[in-house]
């Protein structure tokens, strides 16, 4: 198991770049879905707004 | 504003047409003309006042520095390349001539190269020499700069075109035109430092000329359809 | 033919039918990427140049993968945009570029940190591929930043098509300079990516995670895309009673 952390004396580095990675791809998954949320919500008051009226 | 003619004026009339208009209106402002060439004079100053008046330093950066400091001077003239002609509406009456909006478009980047790309390769020389350049390199320094410059004019006119009438359009177009830009610059600069080296020159010289080639005959519908999205 | 090509391409077919299609990228490609993780940091062997520093190959190459395939998915699909007038070709050119500039900005890290024990330094102008990647960015940055200054969804939509379009026909240009530009001076050995001298025990987990990757660059995607759809299609029908008939369910 520490062997697997140390990865030779360059653990920092080599697992620096998987954090990182996973990190990103967490990040773009979750502004995706943010994203998506905001438009759909906004859409949502609209919709509902005009119903009211109309 | 091109030909008034009946008949369907030629290609090569409206682009002269349009080119003539243009240097006629760089005539009647100066300023227009030389500030880029200020500029570019002044970037060249700057340098060896950053970086101390060595003069192994200066030979060494020289082809660098004065191709980074036309290409930033070729950005400063792009800015206002089509804003006059969107304001006044004269860009609307080039959309609705018959004569095809490339050929007008190659005649202002023409008139644009004339006035703001070939007064840099005059003027080169003279900043080359307070690098310590060689005689021997004018030569090509003035070539790759005369290649560069009729690129940069036609890349340029891209961005102009696509950020016309955009707000905050200076910075914008920097941001649009230097990545594209780079090969220009690696092939322009090195090239020259090649050349000092006392190297072979004709690869990168080939490299200039065919990218000149390939955006002359490119460029001008690209500006075309950029302008007539701009002017939906 | 023609026929399929607009009916999967009309809007409402496209939000229904990518929300059925995501997790059918989303979990190969997570288990792709589990095995290759496995396989890459427990199995195979480390590189007998590099130590185990090799292994961050593993995020950083389908990174700079990614990085050139969404540039092409965005140059490709603003030129569909552009000549068949097809508004979902802008809609997925306009979801790339951001999922774009992240993987590139991840190539650009895991290089630089990747640099750090291999040459002593977090950055090597020397290294062509880095610089390129560093371009890439660029282009993506200026292609973002054009799409925001214009504020009509359709004309943002063509101007960016035509610049992306440039880029397209600058991209292999700019790699060839940036190659011409640093083969002139000795630069330090690069990093030698795949190739045929590669063990089976160290391929066979990159192949993984590239496919891994690709599949979960195009569930990102298609989340991206559909709300694209959704939001470009904010004062229609279908989108009305969509919201509606949802608001109703929830009650």
């Amino acid at each position: 198991m520490m062997e697997l952390l140390s990865m030779g004396g360059y653990g920092a580095y080599v697992w620096s770049c998987f954090v990182l990675t996973a990190i990103v791809i967490a990040i773009c998954e979750w502004r995706a879905r943010a994203r998506h949320r905001q438009v759909y919500r906004d859409i949502e008051v609209r919709v509902k707004a005009l119903g009211d009226n109309g | 504003m091109t030909d008034n003619q009946p008949e369907m004026p030629g290609l090569g009339r409206g682009m002269m047409a349009v080119a003539k208009r243009d240097l006629f209106l760089a005539w009647k402002r100066p300023g227009d003309v030389l500030n880029p060439l200020f500029f570019f004079a002044m970037v060249a100053t700057l340098f060896p006042l950053a970086v101390g008046p060595s003069a192994e330093q200066l030979e060494f950066s020289g082809p660098g520095v004065l191709w980074v400091a036309a290409l930033l001077a070729m950005l400063l003239s792009l800015n206002s390349l089509f804003v006059s002609d969107f304001e006044d509406g004269s860009l609307e009456q080039m959309l609705v001539s018959p004569v095809p909006l490339a050929a007008l478009s190659l005649g202002k980047t023409i008139a644009h190269w004339l006035t703001s790309g070939l007064p840099l390769v005059i003027v080169a020389p003279i900043l080359g020499m307070t690098f310590r350049m060689p005689a021997s390199v004018m030569g090509v320094l003035m070539l790759t700069l005369l290649l560069g410059t009729i690129s940069l004019s036609l890349l340029g006119s891209i961005g102009a075109a696509l950020t016309v009438g955009l707000h905050r359009g200076t910075a914008l177009l920097s941001l649009l035109i230097l990545p594209l830009a780079m090969p220009l610059l690696i092939f322009g600069a090195r090239t020259v430092s090649l050349a000092a080296a006392g190297d072979v020159v004709a690869g990168g010289l080939y490299f200039l000329a065919a990218y000149a080639v390939l955006i002359v005959s490119l460029a001008p519908f690209a500006i075309a359809a950029a302008l007539r999205i701009s002017n939906e | 033919m023609w026929k399929f090509i607009h009916k999967l391409a009309s809007p409402p077919h496209f939000y229904g039918l990518a929300a059925k299609i995501i997790p059918w990228f989303f979990l190969p490609g997570l288990i792709l990427i589990f095995y290759g993780l496995y396989g890459g940091l427990l199995l195979a062997p480390p590189d007998y140049q590099q130590g185990d520093a090799f292994r961050i190959i593993y995020v950083h190459v389908p990174s700079a993968y990614l990085s050139l395939m969404a540039y092409s998915i965005m140059a490709i699909s603003a030129g569909i945009g552009l000549i068949w007038r097809l508004k979902l070709a802008h809609a997925v050119a306009a979801a790339a570029a951001p999922i774009g500039a992240w993987f590139t900005f991840l190539a650009l890290a895991t290089g630089s940190i990747w640099g750090r024990p291999m040459w002593g330094t977090w950055w090597e102008w020397g290294d062509p591929r880095l610089t390129s990647e560093l371009v890439m960015l660029f282009l993506y940055f200026g292609y973002m930043a054009l799409r925001g200054a214009i504020d009509d969804t359709a004309k943002a939509d063509r101007a960016s098509a035509v610049l992306a379009l440039v880029g397209a026909v600058n991209v292999p240009i700019i790699h060839f300079s940036v190659e011409w530009w640093s083969s002139l001076h000795q630069g330090p050995t690069l990093m030698k990516k795949g190739g045929p001298a590669m063990d089976a025990a160290m391929l066979y987990p990159l192949l993984a995670m590239i496919l891994g990757f690709t599949l979960i660059f195009g569930a990102l995607l298609l989340r991206r895309v559909r709300t694209e759809v959704l939001y470009r299609e904010r004062r229609t029908r279908w989108v009305r009673h969509l919201v509606l008939s949802s608001a109703v369910e929830k009650k």
